[in-house]
């Protein structure tokens, strides 16, 4: 760790991992009420398990966003954070909101915390993803806003790379996205049409430039490649990024109302945006394959590697397997849509973030990398999670199969109940498959209480 | 990549790209805007009742289970042609407000949300509006 403020990035990879496993436990509890319906009911219906499950996932990510930039902002800038002190507040504001947030989910009915927390006033409210309360929403632009002052300001006194440059348009992008999750019109169809701005503008969008930023990042620092391949790469990555996933939102305008020329725009675009992912995998090995030096930590660059497959499978070829019009009329809101979005979540942007945390918590804690016991560990933890990722990925995928077949393409079409009944065996199969998920999340974890080496940080 | 393919250039292409494609995406969001009156009923949005409809339909997390036009979460039944499915939108109460408080043994089940019975006028009357939304024909089939 070469400047002191970095250190504000641990409290984030720590709240990060915590936040990681409550998604993973809630992961597993509505899994189970796929085929154990009454499983907790009415005490967590499914709903409220999910609303854990995914705001979790979105806030742990963010929380590992910010660790990861105010980590390698004040290298790539060198100079100190603008204001380390700005950054812990925030960090405890953040911790707060969020934990809040999760309490009432988990305590009062969703309706009681709508009228609570002002969603009288103005209702942003029941929207997946989106389902804040008002005051939360509010805290999230509040937190964001602070954040991208204090990064700005240290990248505007210190040296402007590329990868900053990258990094702080795709976090000033998320938070100005973001804004339209205030927006909600009655009108279902503009409703629809506005909520993928934040939803598909940021993870098929700006995420990926911070993805790409923070994988350059690392990247550099364990092949020590030059910089100015790694910088080129990056922005030929992030290029093909917007140029096919701007128009690629057209991919979700297909059924909800808006005019059919989308379909043939959605098509074309969104079958092109597994283009930049494919220029990250051969970027990543790339990188590695003309490494000059052989850093100590090999944990890294396994997670590095791994984002590269990952993103390229989940988002990529997942993506692309519905995508085209004529798939996505019968693969349209079935489990296809589930088993994409398990393997492009993971794949992408929780292996980038366990990719920057596994590069920058041993710098943080004082060594150049961890034990080669703990690294072991770590590794076994990489390997259970991505080949359980990849089966739930693949059980979703048979159930989502028989599920277009069973209820919209056989000769008469069963209902969605009595479809799900069918396909139950493939549930249960998903369901043990994250059972292997979390036992290799409990090794990650563990792998930090392995006592590292006393070899001071380079 | 050569050399002759600078950082600059790539940088100079990442910009330039960018904006050419933010701008046709913001010259096609106008033309939706333009289009979209034809298929989205919102003349049906006059009725109060729809308007509260889809405020119900937000505040009790509808989406946590169900799909609406396809998006949602993959637990429970579409329901943007659920008023077509079930027959009209008395069915539909009826069903919202025969749900089982304690749930059904070892099965997935809606809670019981105690609506009024103007509320589920309004649940109603918002779910009758988003059957009339034009979908492409979408879904496939009435099983949604």
């Amino acid at each position: 760790m070469q400047y002191k403020s970095q250190a504000v990035a641990k409290p984030y990879f720590i709240a990060a991992i915590a936040l990681f496993v409550a998604q993973i436990l809630f992961g597993l509890i509505m899994g189970l009420q796929y085929v154990w319906g009454d499983f907790l009911f009415p005490h967590i219906p499914f709903n409220v398990a999910r609303m854990v499950h995914t705001n979790a996932l979105i806030v742990w990510l963010l929380m590992g966003f910010m660790g990861a930039a105010y980590y390698l902002i004040p290298e790539e800038a060198e100079t100190e954070l603008h204001s380390p002190g700005l950054a812990i507040a925030l960090f405890w504001i953040f911790l707060v909101a969020a934990g809040l947030t999760v309490v009432g989910y988990l305590t009062v009915p969703y309706a009681t915390l709508a009228s609570m927390t002002g969603n009288d006033l103005l209702p942003t409210m029941g929207r997946e993803f989106l389902e804040q309360p008002l005051i939360t929403k509010g805290g999230i632009v509040v937190v964001a806003l602070a954040f991208l002052f204090n990064i700005t300001m240290t990248v505007l006194k210190g040296r402007k790379t590329s990868i900053a440059t990258v990094l702080l348009i795709g976090l000033w992008g998320l938070a100005i996205m973001f804004l339209f999750s205030f927006y909600n019109p009655h009108n279902v169809v503009r409703d629809k049409f506005y909520w993928w701005w934040v939803v598909h503008l940021w993870v098929e969008g700006v995420w990926e430039l911070i993805l790409g930023a923070i994988l350059a990042f690392v990247l550099i620092k364990v092949t020590g490649v030059d910089r100015e391949v790694i910088e080129k790469w990056l922005y030929v990555i992030v290029t093909l990024t917007l140029i096919t996933g701007i128009l690629g939102t057209g991919h979700h305008y297909y059924w909800i109302g808006t005019p059919e020329s989308w379909q043939l725009i959605g098509s074309i675009f969104s079958a092109l945006e597994p283009i930049p992912f494919f220029a990250m995998t051969l970027f990543a090995f790339n990188m590695v394959n003309r490494r000059r030096r052989e850093h100590p930590n090999k944990a890294a660059t396994l997670w590095a590697l791994g984002t590269g497959v990952m993103a390229f499978l989940g988002a990529g070829v997942w993506g692309f397997l519905h995508t085209l019009a004529p798939v996505n009329y019968y693969t349209h809101g079935t489990q296809i849509t589930a088993a994409h979005g398990h393997m492009a979540f993971y794949g992408a942007y929780v292996m980038a973030n366990l990719t920057i945390i596994s590069y920058a918590m041993p710098l943080m804690r004082g060594r150049a990398a961890n034990s080669n016991k703990a690294q072991v560990a770590e590794m076994w933890a990489f390997w259970l999670m991505t080949i359980a990722i990849v089966f739930i990925t693949l059980f979703l995928t048979a159930a989502g199969i028989l599920q277009v077949w069973l209820q919209r393409v056989s000769d008469s079409p069963l209902p969605f109940m009595v479809a799900q009944d069918n396909v139950a065996l493939f549930y249960w199969m998903r369901e043990w498959s994250g059972v292997a998920f979390l036992v290799g999340l409990l090794v990650y974890v563990w792998s930090f209480f392995i006592p590292g080496e006393e070899k001071a940080a380079a | 990549m050569s050399e002759a393919f600078t950082t600059s250039t790539a940088r100079n292409i990442f910009y330039g790209g960018t904006l050419f494609f933010l701008l046709v995406f913001l010259a096609l969001t106008y033309q939706t805007e333009q289009v979209i009156p034809k298929r989205d009923k919102r003349e049906m949005l006059s009725n109060p009742d729809v308007i509260a409809g889809k405020k119900l339909w937000e505040t009790n997390n509808c989406i946590g289970c169900h799909t609406l036009l396809g998006e949602g979460a993959y637990f429970a039944p579409e329901l943007g042609n659920v008023v077509k499915r079930l027959g009209s939108k008395e069915a539909v109460m009826g069903f919202i407000q025969s749900r089982p408080a304690e749930g059904v043994p070892g099965r997935r089940s809606m809670p019981q949300f105690n609506f009024t019975e103007q509320q589920l006028k309004e649940i109603a009357a918002f779910l009758e509006y988003v059957s009339e939304i034009d979908t492409a024909k979408w879904p496939p089939n009435i099983q949604g």
